[in-house]
């Protein structure tokens, strides 16, 4: 665990480079929406989180659900990077039989994957469920939610957002990764999706907007107050941060990168591929 | 059926401390004693059924044993995606309690009616789909659901369906009970319509035809070692259920009848509710009625045959 703002920003480079490389390696899309969660991913696994890679099924763990479950490349690569499995077990991403693709399988077989998501505004309800059974079984676990912007659309994360602030979950932290674009347009003009964090608010939450990039701030600000009722985090982010010719472009939530884009990539993070 | 649904969670609440219970709003009153006997362990999610669906499946995702309970659509079709996913792909051992099924709703129209559950639930990989015909294989059902360790779904009636099994069944989920023995022709009944088919039954058998009835509380999985049996002997099954004709126990039965040839010696009838929704309202046997789910219909029905007039289509 650390809190230490350039500790955070090598990891946070290490995991952009790998998930650019496996995207060209495995023809993985959804880059965009990668790049914009990985210093939130960063900040929680490795500042935020009280789990133990040794022991992924401790029932007194806290859990992260990735509901927008289209970042799973990110999400195998954390993973990986944090000690879950050997980082050699991604070998055979998106090949005939593997289970790492696009979207996380169910619990099990891949340590460190709470949920099957893919489908979106299904992570938030499984959480609320995971933090009511910890106040029934009385364990202090913590849930961390990270929803898309556009996956904010669906009406169940709504549905769950007024449960979560009737059954007062203050163990539950929703961060949405405000990227401002959704598959096929931006996010505030496929649906009237702003003010968002006065949505939440409406809906009994405690919302406040954080830069979903600054590693110096979000341990922080992600860290349990142990206030009453559940937290959301609106983290304005940018969709394909960290690399120029990626950041705000959302041809980049499909595209594949080639090899120069690969390179290119990584010289800018300084990183190795 | 309610009433006795809401005493076993209580005794089954009690007994277990994993065992909560969710609702979309209703059974005001109904679950007083629970919340009572078993406090922090209800869950009213409001009328919200996709959420109660997501929480449900995380609670049982974490080590507790949901009980998810409201009126059949809400509980079904209004949160399919929800069961498919979170449910289901999970196998999470939640029990989904679909109450007021078939036409029992009757008179608060087809937004109300549940004609299309067991055909859709069915699809799913790893659910149990259990239609009980009466309050004492609700009781044996829910229980024997909770010691599974995957999904189930369970459609009840809502109040006052008679009592079937006059004494404790010999019960397991998958395996059919014999309500009536008989030879000739078999009917395949799941769910609450047990007492019509009972009577149709009654008025064959005054007219001369051996006539079983078997109880197929479970429409997934069939309890196929049964169903060869019951094909082999005798000429003539029919299956009878409250619920449309595509897709539920008719449909499974069908399934399982073609592939294997059991249809070459007899001849198999499905009754069931015909493909439309009803324009009017009325009484639950108003609606039976509409879609010739009465006992005189299908006894006429069943007897014409057997007298080798032909498949007649019914409803």
């Amino acid at each position: 665990m650390t809190s230490d703002s350039q500790t955070l920003d090598q990891l946070a480079r290490t995991l952009r480079a790998r998930i650019i490389a496996n995207s060209h390696r495995t023809g993985t899309p959804h880059l965009g929406s990668c790049l914009s969660c990985v210093d939130i991913l960063t900040t929680l696994y490795w500042s935020v989180l009280r789990l133990d890679p040794a022991k992924p099924d401790d029932p007194a763990r806290d859990r992260f659900i990735l509901s927008k479950g289209h970042a799973a490349p990110a999400l195998f690569q954390t993973l990986a990077l944090a000690g879950f499995f050997p980082y050699e077990r991604l070998s055979d991403y998106g090949q005939d039989g593997s289970l790492f693709g696009e979207h996380p399988p169910t619990p099990g077989p891949v340590p460190g994957i709470e949920a099957a998501t893919g489908s979106l505004g299904h992570g938030l309800p499984l959480a609320l469920g995971m933090a009511l059974a910890a106040r029934v079984q009385k364990r202090d676990s913590r849930f961390y939610v990270l929803l898309g912007d556009g996956e904010c659309n669906e009406g169940s994360v709504w549905e769950a957002a007024m449960m979560g602030a009737a059954e007062k979950l203050g163990s539950v932290t929703v961060i949405v990764d405000y990227n401002k674009w959704q598959a096929t347009g931006r996010s505030d003009e496929v649906l009237a999706l702003g003010p968002l964090a006065d949505k939440w608010r409406a809906f009994g939450w405690r919302a406040e907007e954080i830069d979903g990039h600054d590693l110096a701030a979000l341990p922080g600000k992600l860290a349990p107050d142990g206030g009453e009722g559940p937290r959301a985090f609106i983290a304005h982010t940018i969709k394909g941060r960290g690399v120029s010719f990626m950041e705000d472009d959302n041809n980049w939530h499909y595209r594949i990168p080639n090899a120069d884009e690969v390179a290119a990539a990584c010289r800018e993070l300084g990183v190795a591929a | 059926m309610r009433n006795a649904f809401a005493e076993e969670m209580v005794k089954l609440g009690e007994a277990d401390p994993r065992v909560v219970l969710l609702s979309g709003d209703i059974g005001n009153k109904l679950f007083d004693p629970f919340k009572e006997r078993c406090p922090g362990r209800f869950f009213n999610c409001g009328i919200a059924e996709a959420n109660m669906m997501g929480v449900a499946a995380g609670m049982a995702m974490s080590g507790l044993r949901p009980v998810v309970y409201t009126i059949t659509p809400f509980t079904t079709t209004r949160c399919f995606e929800q069961i498919r996913v979170d449910v289901c792909y999970h196998h999470a051992p939640v029990i989904i309690v679909g109450t007021g099924s078939g036409l029992s709703y009757a008179e608060l129209g087809p937004t109300h009616h549940s004609c299309e559950d067991l055909a859709i639930l069915r699809t799913l990989p790893g659910m149990t789909v259990f239609a009980p015909c009466d309050k004492v294989e609700l009781r044996l059902g829910l229980a024997a659901g909770l010691r599974q360790d995957g999904p189930l779904y369970m459609r009840i009636g809502k109040k006052g369906e008679p009592v079937i099994h006059k004494e404790a069944p010999d019960f397991a989920l998958g395996k059919m009970l014999t309500v009536r023995p008989g030879d000739e022709i078999c009917l395949l009944v799941a769910g609450t319509i047990m007492a019509p088919a009972l009577e149709a039954a009654e008025r064959l058998a005054a007219a001369g035809r051996s006539v079983r009835v078997e109880s197929v509380h479970t429409v997934k999985p069939l309890d196929e070692a049964r169903l060869a049996e019951i094909f082999q002997r005798c000429r003539l099954v029919a299956a009878i259920e409250e619920h449309g004709r595509i897709g539920g126990l008719a449909g499974a039965v069908a399934e399982w009848a073609a592939p294997r040839g059991a249809l070459a010696r007899t001849r198999f009838l499905s009754f069931g509710v015909e493909d439309r929704f009803m324009k009017d309202v009325g009484s639950q046997d108003y609606a039976r009625a509409q879609f010739g789910l009465s006992a005189e219909v299908m006894a006429d029905a069943l007897a014409e045959a057997w007298a080798g007039n032909g498949i007649r289509a019914v409803g």
